[in-house]
């Protein structure tokens, strides 16, 4: 409570009459309208709570006059990029997927929707750059299973592999050589040297020769007599630089034994089908594309 | 209050505390018209800046088919601002930046040679609260009308020039506000759909808002801006020194100060009559006898107003005067002190603002119409092909500010065997040929391959080199580094 008001000597100005270790305040007025306005935030500050989702209860909140939530404004906004693009998604599901490219346009579309239907759907087996891992393909090199062209990839994406539920899913099944007791070890090893030769590596060099008798008679309907592959089955090219499984030679071995089947979901009916060619087209872009 | 009863001494002490509250009431100014050479130049400073503010936008510039042709123009909505000949895109906002800076190295070199002038002459408060005055002595009359119509009791005939005043101060807010909007959009169209009441909610929000700000500003809120929310009056003191140019009252010459009669001698008294002409002129309410002060924005109206006081009295004029201190006190003792345009403080301000616009010039000067900028892909880092050889991805850009198609060749310098391919056009060659369209950043995906053999470790030094293939074509290099296996 102030009690001393006196004049300060200097200023000429009165004090407040606070005094703190000898040190006494000066009375400097604020200008009222400035107090004022202050008050006006406090009343603009009560209107929020009318109309805005403020007081909450033990279950929920009062609702505001207003009736706005974010979570609202999120949905109508959503509605309206929804709208926004849907003529753009009706005109990628209707164009011809070959005639696709030449729209400059169009492309640029789907390559960023691709981009977002890839970080959400692929992104957890191919990982989010498509450089896939052990047992799932990369996506950026140019070597593909079942092909690298827009159609191939866009039935890739469409029917998945080995996806039993999708009647023109894409199979193929690789023996269990060694489990299944087609090949002894010998017979594995050999061949296993005579797969890694093929693209310059492997250490055993009689083992490679006595294996390429193996290969001709167990492997070559498949993956060729010179290890290039075919696509139409799935059958891995084995004489490039990329292995799926791994290129030592302890992998090679494993797969011989056992046989390798990775499995990929068939995305028609989980997504529609602009979203799937929004899908192909990314990855098709993405550097291995033939 | 010593004659007070003592029972009554503690009342008085509380009394006093309450006649000093915690807050003031604001006290209405009402500046008195002036003449003179000072008020001449507001007049004309006042005409020529609302000229610039309100006509600015209409000035054409012609760029070009496609392009905006207004002078003046910052278009958000296309990320663009223009200035004449210069186009300015938003990577380029450090010209901003090198504006302010002027501007504010500017205002410190002229407020330390002539005080503050800018809050005087050329501030939007102090040009718009003029403006607002003007109107107001034209509608309520001058000074003396003003304070009787104010304590007068409401009447149809105060009703109707209230309501008169505050309308046109509306109509300049809202033509202040208008005006605003016109350096964002073109003006001509913007006005053509007003008239069709075509406008978006965004373009009423803002003439909207800068018709409040100004009505209030200008109109109600007035040198209440200069006191209270401006902090330039509150630094101001930093760049004033004794030889800044400032309203001064020649106190030496005025004192002793008191009413004269017609006759009376003037030996034994100063030539302050106390008229207190330069207090009912001032904009601000200050009494300038008092010395410098926070409140005093320089615009030197009292000076217009007691040199015609000194006029009549056949006095010398310049009892308040635009003088520096240290020529007061060299006056006060019969002696001179020169103006000194050159000291250590304007020097620095000047050699600084010199230095800004040199490196400004310059930056504009050598500025180019062609940018590159290339993201290489961390995720993967690199990408291992078929045939063993490595193969890197890089998001390319190119900054296209010319108003031209433009087509560039784009190598790659570093590694001899390496090939580059764009997605959606040549694989696998030396050179590719990329295209830009007018005024636009063109995105292209750009794939360097190379044998391992090539690489130096896990990180191989690559620069991009893009020319433009006309025969005087500009030149972009961009640096970067090409990943490997380690």
């Amino acid at each position: 409570m102030p009690t001393k008001v006196e004049k300060d000597t200097v200023t000429g100005t009165d004090t407040t009459g606070h005094e703190w270790d000898g040190i006494k305040e000066l009375n400097t007025p604020l200008p009222r309208w400035w107090i004022n306005v202050f008050y006006a935030t406090v009343i603009w500050a009560i209107g929020y709570y009318v109309v805005y989702p403020a007081i909450p209860g033990l279950n929920s909140h009062t609702d505001g006059l207003w009736d706005w939530t974010a979570r609202k404004q999120l949905a109508t906004q959503m509605e309206a990029v929804q709208a926004d693009r849907a003529q753009w998604m009706d005109k990628l599901a209707s164009t011809p997927l070959d005639q696709i490219p030449q729209d400059a346009a169009l492309m640029e579309f789907a390559v960023a929707g691709g981009r977002a239907a890839f970080a959400d759907n692929c992104a957890p087996c191919h990982g989010s750059g498509g450089a896939g891992g052990p047992g799932y393909p990369n996506l950026l090199d140019d070597d593909w299973l079942w092909g690298g062209t827009l159609d191939n990839i866009h039935t890739t994406v469409a029917h998945g592999v080995r996806w039993s539920a999708d009647a023109d899913t894409r199979v193929t099944e690789m023996p269990r050589f060694g489990v299944d007791g087609i090949l002894d070890k010998n017979q594995i090893n050999d061949a296993a040297e005579f797969v890694l030769s093929l693209s310059g590596g492997g250490s055993d060099k009689d083992a490679a020769a006595r294996g390429q008798q193996v290969f001709a008679e167990n492997c070559a309907a498949c993956h060729g007599e010179s290890g290039q592959g075919t696509r139409e089955l799935g059958a891995p090219r084995l004489a490039d630089a990329i292995w799926l499984y791994g290129g030592d030679k302890a992998s090679v071995v494993q797969s011989i034994t056992g046989a390798r089947a990775g499995v990929m979901p068939a995305w028609a009916g989980r997504l529609d089908e602009a979203t799937i060619r929004q899908l192909a087209i990314y990855v098709h872009s993405q550097g291995g594309g033939e | 209050m010593s004659t007070l009863p003592p029972s009554l001494a503690g009342k008085a002490a509380r009394a006093s505390a309450d006649d000093q509250p915690l807050y003031a009431d604001r006290v209405r100014v009402y500046p008195q018209r002036v003449r003179g050479v000072f008020r001449r130049f507001k007049w004309a400073a006042l005409i020529v800046l609302l000229a610039i503010y309100y006509l600015a936008p209409w000035l054409r510039w012609d760029r070009g088919p496609g392009a905006p042709d207004q002078a003046l123009l910052i278009d958000m909505p296309a990320r663009r601002a223009y200035f004449f000949s210069i186009e300015i895109w938003p990577q380029e906002v450090y010209y901003l930046t090198g504006l302010l800076i002027l501007a504010a190295i500017g205002l410190f070199l002229v407020t330390s040679l002539f005080g503050r002038v800018w809050c005087g002459y050329a501030c939007p408060q102090t040009v718009w609260t003029d403006l607002f005055m003007w109107v107001e002595r034209l509608v309520e009359g001058d000074r003396n009308a003003r304070m009787r119509l104010d304590k007068a009791p409401w009447s149809v005939a105060k009703a109707f020039r209230m309501v008169l005043k505050h309308s046109i101060w509306i109509a300049i807010a809202a033509a202040t506000g208008g005006a605003w909007v016109m350096y964002f959009t073109d003006a001509p169209t913007l006005v053509v759909d007003m008239a069709h009441l075509n406008v978006s909610g965004a373009t009423l929000f803002f003439i909207g808002l800068f018709t409040a700000t100004t009505y209030l500003l200008g109109g109600i809120a007035r040198e209440q801006v200069c006191t209270y929310m401006c902090p330039w009056p509150r630094f101001q003191a930093a760049m004033f020194d004794e030889d800044t140019l400032i309203v001064t009252y020649e106190s030496w010459r005025g004192e002793t100060r008191g009413k004269h009669k017609a006759g009376d001698p003037w030996e034994g008294r100063g030539h302050c009559v106390d008229c207190r002409q330069c207090v009912n002129v001032c904009p601000t309410g200050i009494d300038i006898r008092e010395g410098n002060q926070l409140e005093c924005i320089g615009c030197g109206l009292c000076i217009d107003a007691c040199n015609t006081i000194m006029d009549k009295l056949s006095l010398p004029r310049g009892l308040v005067r635009f003088d520096t201190v240290s020529n007061q006190i060299a006056r006060a003792k019969g002696g001179a002190a020169p103006f000194r345009l050159f000291r250590p403080r304007t020097l620095i301000y000047t050699a600084v603002l010199l230095l800004v616009a040199g490196v400004m010039a310059f930056g504009l000067g050598t500025r180019s119409t062609l940018d590159v900028n290339v993201l290489r892909d961390r995720n993967p880092l690199f990408v291992t092909l078929s045939d063993g050889t490595i193969r890197n991805g890089y998001t390319f850009k190119i900054l296209n500010r010319a108003r031209a198609d433009r087509a560039f060749a784009l190598t790659v310098e570093g590694m001899p065997e390496a090939t580059i391919s764009v997605i959606g056009g040549d694989s696998d060659t030396e050179r590719l040929v990329l295209t830009a369209r007018p005024d636009r950043v063109e995105t292209y995906r750009v794939l360097v391959r190379a044998p391992r053999g090539q690489l130096t470790g896990d990180s191989t030094p690559l620069r991009f080199v893009l020319i433009e293939t006309l025969a005087d074509g500009e030149i972009a290099v961009q640096d970067t580094v090409f990943r490997g296996p380690r």
